[in-house]
């Protein structure tokens, strides 16, 4: 995810409104988690996928997302040396990079993408939605900080392609004797039922614009790279900012971009400027590497390839299938979000997404992205990209790299697949339509 | 005669196949990549050129057979006439470049002993050439580096302690020269060559004098026929080198399925195994990509791995697969890291195994990495061609067989004796569907065009 991605990290891209006004509303996360300990707000440190942002809010603690911070890392080409240090005090090289960029930046102080060292937690917020190395690094942390209290929500999978009543009563049950105790017990205040009904009714209306601006790569010319673009798209959104009134502005600016970019017929916003032609249609499975974010980018759109949908812009939230936030059921909605995850998804409904995707963004492709340091999500990659090629009758093309080790990105071997991959595209098409013609 | 031209830039050897616009080859060449892909582009297409012409002699003396009885053992005895010819010339400038390192880093009487030294080791080289391209001689290599390098090794080693001089400062001699002599491109003087060469193979074979003016008219012709290159497609690692537009440029992975594809029509999957990755790949009926996979990240169990096993065990890399094959039991081993093969082995031979034994055991390594990457790519179908270089050894070849029938049953396995040309005759055809549809040339400035077609004739 991309909250905190520094807008203008070099080389730059060509700016537009949104970009200014969600490098504000990070700049300013920063300042206040810099003076929480003087402002006396409670710092509490959480995860992406599952994120309970309004509840948060609703407390007025200040979210800290280590693997936003990871990422980061990775972007400003520092996850390197925290990666070193994190090894340096036995963590091995086959642990997930996240993990040991994060600790290896909290063993160099914990200074944040400002600049601005990130304060201590006070409460250790681990919503469990899928990924089992979570469960390893707030153990981490916990032994990192030991007098922070740690509170766990269980979220079950859904192993059987959804979730029932009952496991929504579940996280419920839990968000009311384990999370809110610990909530009140860490601020001091009580839970303000009205001011989260408040939060989860802005997040409805951000979520409404940023599932229009995701849909609109459905346009015959794509107005956005759904994936590269995609992950500046999701920041606000997905971390710190669901239910403020700030991100319900970032996104209504968003869609108004968006729309006249439809209305232009124009493609999305490179590095090297306006995407020109857009030869092949792409949906991507995995997160970017985010080392070599702009080289990797770069690969995509000098052989007119465009991204036009990708299940990692659903990590914190799947939207797309009509679930948003509901003000008039409080915990329940929080329990729905949380279940419905990309992360808590299982295999097949994996399978189902990216297939989808394929058929209704039109897609003449798809790629698997598989990070060579996720034990969690790579597994069963392979048997995925079959079935997608059996469903959906396109061929998928899949590459191997990492999150933030720029060890593990090989950007020749890299490139040749992806150049190999698209002219296959461009020669099934060319000899489909030589078919049609005779 | 128009015809086009595929180059494939491995990261061990360059490959190039000339083709007529009826897809026939007319030539193939290689030579080993070395650290100059521009230069290894213009050795391997003039290789290819020259192959074509040597084909093109062929043809020309069907009609002789009751003279020289074999066509093809006397062209070939032509063909190495040629070698030598070649050979003898890059010799010299070799001697030359050396002599002229020697007079930098050494002075005064030890510069002498150097020179003298020189005289007979470079004496005895030539002595040597002239043995390995006897007609019918077997060499572990065809490159001039390899070849050269292991004569002046040899008879260094020998000479210079006798002279008082450090072995180890005139290998570092050998090795800044042979940088300098492989980024040379020699043009040479094809009628006068060939006639030469022609004379050797004549006299050879005893074909009486009166008889000689036919053939010279053949090479004449040879020598002198237009090959007008009008498209050149590249392919392989060192693609992107090359001064090409980028519709010229195509994926190895397309080039390998094609250039299966047009060897053997009913080809469903490729497997090709180069010097630095291994590619998984399945074709339709016209030869179209539908699926691949490559190796990721790493290369072990590549064609470079067996390289350096041959490096340590100071074998040819065509002695390997011999070798292997006469394997009684096949060791398990189960890393095939290049970095590693050299552990590996001592640590085998170490524990007693035997060589031949430890050698089957690699060979079979390798071809199962390479069977988990077809597996990845969608399995075996019936025609399975095996490609690249590692195609050439029998040792895999016959663990291929195997494994396949286990897991796949009975498929048709085809290898090409040219299997190693796959992607750079992928490549041709390609030229010759640009140059029968063009699709850029209308596009590529003239001055582009001139520098694609440069050399374009030999």
């Amino acid at each position: 995810m991309s909250q905190n991605l520094d807008v203008d990290a070099k080389p730059s891209i060509e700016k537009e409104e949104s970009m200014f006004v969600q490098k504000k509303m990070i700049a300013d996360h920063f300042d206040r988690l810099a003076n929480a300990k003087e402002s006396g707000k409670k710092v509490v440190y959480t995860f992406v996928p599952g994120n309970l942002t309004e509840l948060m809010l609703s407390f007025d603690t200040l979210p800290v997302l280590p693997e936003i911070n990871a990422l980061q890392a990775g972007m400003r080409k520092m996850s390197g040396e925290y990666i070193a240090e994190a090894e340096r005090h036995g963590h091995s090289e086959d642990v997930c990079t996240y993990v040991k960029c994060d600790i290896g930046m909290m063993l160099k102080g914990n200074i944040g993408p400002t600049g601005q060292k990130i304060p201590d937690p006070d409460l250790l917020l681990l919503s469990y939605t899928g990924c089992f190395t979570f469960l390893k690094w707030f153990e981490l942390l916990r032994d990192r900080y030991p007098n922070c209290p740690v509170a766990m929500l269980h979220v079950p999978y859904q192993g059987e392609g959804e979730y029932t009543p009952e496991m929504v009563k579940y996280v419920v049950e839990q968000l009311k004797r384990e999370i809110i105790p610990k909530f009140e017990k860490v601020t001091g205040t009580s839970f303000n039922e009205g001011a989260l009904k408040e939060l989860l009714a802005n997040s409805a209306l951000a979520e409404n614009d940023l599932v229009w601006v995701l849909e609109a790569a459905k346009n015959p010319v794509s107005p956005i790279d759904s994936y590269f673009g995609g992950v500046y798209y999701i920041g606000p959104i997905f971390t710190s900012f669901r239910g403020t009134p700030g991100a319900v502005a970032y996104y209504k600016q968003l869609r108004k971009e968006v729309e006249a970019r439809v209305e232009a017929g124009e493609g999305p916003i490179t590095p090297d400027g306006p995407m020109g032609e857009q030869k092949f249609r792409i949906v991507v499975e995995g997160p970017p590497n985010w080392t070599s974010f702009r080289e990797f980018w770069k690969m995509f759109y000098d052989e007119g390839a465009v991204v036009v949908a990708s299940t990692y812009t659903k990590v914190g939230g799947v939207y797309e299938r009509g679930f948003r936030h509901d003000p008039e059921k409080p915990l329940e909605t929080l329990a729905e979000y949380c279940l419905g995850c990309y992360t808590n998804l299982n295999l097949p409904d994996r399978v189902g997404m990216i297939a989808n995707y394929v058929k209704e963004y039109n897609a003449d492709g798809f790629l698997m992205n598989s990070v060579k340091s996720c034990n969690s999500f790579s597994s069963g990659q392979l048997v995925m990209l079959r079935e997608v090629e059996k469903r959906t009758g396109r061929a998928g093309a899949f590459i191997e790299t990492d999150l933030v080790d720029p060890r593990y990105f090989s950007a020749s071997n890299v490139k040749n697949r992806l150049e190999s991959y698209f002219q296959m595209l461009a020669q099934k098409r060319a000899a489909a339509q030589a078919e049609v013609m005779a | 005669m128009k015809c086009t031209i595929g180059i494939d830039l491995g990261s061990t050897t360059t490959k190039a196949v000339v083709l007529d616009m009826q897809e026939n080859v007319l030539g193939r060449g290689i030579t080993n990549s070395r650290s100059n892909y521009d230069v290894a582009c213009d050795v391997a297409r003039t290789e290819a050129l020259l192959d074509a012409r040597f084909n093109l002699f062929r043809s020309g003396i069907v009609g002789f057979q009751q003279i020289v009885g074999d066509v093809d053992a006397f062209t070939e005895a032509l063909r190495q006439g040629f070698r030598l010819q070649q050979h003898l010339e890059t010799l010299r400038e070799l001697e030359s470049t050396c002599g002229h390192l020697a007079g930098i880093l050494f002075t005064g009487q030890e510069l002498e002993k150097v020179k003298a030294l020189y005289d007979g080791v470079f004496g005895a080289m030539v002595i040597e050439a002239e043995q390995l391209f006897a007609i019918d001689a077997k060499r572990r290599s065809d490159f001039f580096r390899d070849i050269a390098g292991s004569s002046y090794m040899k008879l260094v080693d020998l000479a210079a302690a006798d002279a008082g001089l450090s072995f180890e400062r005139l290998l570092g001699v050998y090795d800044k020269a042979i940088l300098l002599v492989e980024a040379h491109v020699f043009k040479v003087d094809l009628t006068k060559v060939l006639g030469l060469s022609l004379r050797r193979a004549l006299d050879s074979a005893g074909v009486a004098q009166e008889a000689h003016a036919e053939f010279f008219d053949v090479v004449h012709h040879v020598a002198t026929v237009d090959l007008d290159l009008v498209v050149t497609v590249g392919t392989g690692y060192g693609r992107a080198r090359l001064p090409f537009p980028k519709e010229w440029i195509r994926s190895e992975i397309l080039c390998h399925g094609l250039g299966a594809h047009a060897t053997f029509p009913n080809t469903r999957t490729v497997l090709d195994i180069g010097g630095q990755d291994t590619k998984a790949i399945q074709v339709d009926g016209d030869g179209i990509v539908t699926s691949f996979q490559m190796n990721d990240r790493c290369a072990a169990g590549c064609g470079r791995y067996l390289g350096y096993i041959a490096d340590e065990m100071n074998l040819g890399l065509h002695e390997l697969g011999p070798l292997a094959q006469t394997s009684t039991s096949t060791v398990k081993i189960n890393s095939t890291c290049t970095v590693f093969a050299g552990a590996e082995l001592r640590d085998r031979l170490a524990a007693g195994q035997k060589r031949e034994d430890i050698l089957a055991g690699l060979h079979r390594a390798i071809i199962l990495r390479a069977m988990s990457l077809l597996a990845r790519s969608g399995g075996i179908d019936n025609e399975f061609t095996f490609t690249g270089g590692v195609a050439n050894n029998a040792a895999a070849v016959d663990a291929l067989r195997k494994l396949v029938e286990e897991n796949y049953g009975e498929i048709t396995l085809n290898i090409s004796p040219s299997s190693i040309y796959t992607g750079a005759h992928g490549a041709a055809i390609f030229a010759v569907r640009e140059a029968l549809h063009p699709t850029v040339l209308d596009r590529v400035s003239d001055k582009t065009n001139e520098a694609v077609l440069a050399g374009g004739t030999l």
